[in-house]
């Protein structure tokens, strides 16, 4: 399967990262990782990039990094949809003070506007 | 978090603690509650029906109910509880967030909807909040809550953001 996994620097992401390094060690799977930049994430795009690379080092996988500048649930869903991708996985889901889920504009985008299958991790 | 509150001032709220009989003829004790009723509230969540879960709370498993309401009866947080011949059936519950703002929730057993206790427990949540100098609440709804959004209405909340999957309501005490 061709797998875009979309990652925007955020502690879940990096969670979701080694998630999907896992499965596709399991899998076989082709992998490629896009780089989003919102404006709610202190880390800028180079910095996630090599953050990224030392988790593909560690895990021992070779997977396409790039970084997608722009709107982050827009350039998610065109290079998934146009590219000819299987899967579009994208992680999310902060918790309230009090315990509730919530999905941010990104996710919301992605899970509304996708054609490609999407896998919400959080 | 809500960064938008009416401008006005709610009204004042009545206070726990409240004996009140339901549109069912059931009497309800509401109190203040306090950690010790932590083990009451993980039965009454244990037989929560999953389908009226919202937003991904009450947790299912027992584990993770009991570590959800251990963050909420932290000692700066406010809870009120309703029962029914002892037995817990309904509790509200205001936890801190950001700016001194807090946020708001209130769960209801399913046997017990309907018959106007979210009403009283929402009601006497506010006035515990007012006796305990908290200004401004807000919470978030799905936005197909429907009897959920008209509750909120009715006591002051008055919509903050509708831009997102869920709603978010603000009041100003």
């Amino acid at each position: 399967m061709n797998v875009l996994l979309g990652i925007d620097g955020s502690d879940v992401s990096f969670e979701a990262l080694d998630d999907t390094l896992a499965r596709s060690t399991a899998t076989d799977d082709d992998l490629t990782i896009a780089i989003v930049d919102r404006d709610e994430i202190d880390l800028r795009p180079d910095e996630i990039e090599a953050t990224v690379r030392d988790h593909l080092t560690e895990a021992d996988i070779d997977a396409q990094v790039r970084q997608l500048a722009g709107h982050p649930g827009s350039r998610l869903v065109e290079v998934a949809d146009s590219e000819g991708f299987d899967r579009l996985v994208i992680p999310g889901g902060k918790r309230s003070a009090l315990g509730k889920i919530k999905l941010d504009e990104t996710i919301e985008f992605v899970l509304l506007n996708a054609e490609t299958t999407v896998t919400l991790v959080r | 978090m809500t960064d938008r509150y009416p401008d006005e001032t709610a009204g004042e709220f009545p206070r726990p603690p409240a004996t009140v009989t339901d549109r069912e003829d059931r009497e309800l004790r509401i109190r203040t509650a306090d950690d010790e009723e932590v083990e009451s509230l993980v039965e009454m969540y244990l037989e929560f029906d999953p389908a009226d879960r919202a937003q991904g709370i009450p947790p299912v498993r027992e584990d993770q109910i009991r570590t959800w309401l251990d963050n909420l009866f932290e000692p700066d947080c406010l809870n009120i509880v309703a029962r029914h011949d002892g037995e817990p059936i309904g509790h509200a519950t205001l936890v801190p967030d950001v700016d001194d703002s807090y946020e708001l929730a209130i769960f209801v057993l399913g046997e017990y909807q309907g018959a106007g206790i979210g009403t009283e427990l929402l009601e006497r949540l506010l006035g515990y909040a007012q006796d305990e100098d908290v200004e401004r609440v807000w919470l978030s709804v799905e936005r197909w809550n429907d009897p959920a959004i008209a509750l909120y209405e009715k006591v002051g909340f008055e919509m903050s953001s509708t831009e997102s999957f869920e709603l978010e309501m603000g009041i100003r005490l």
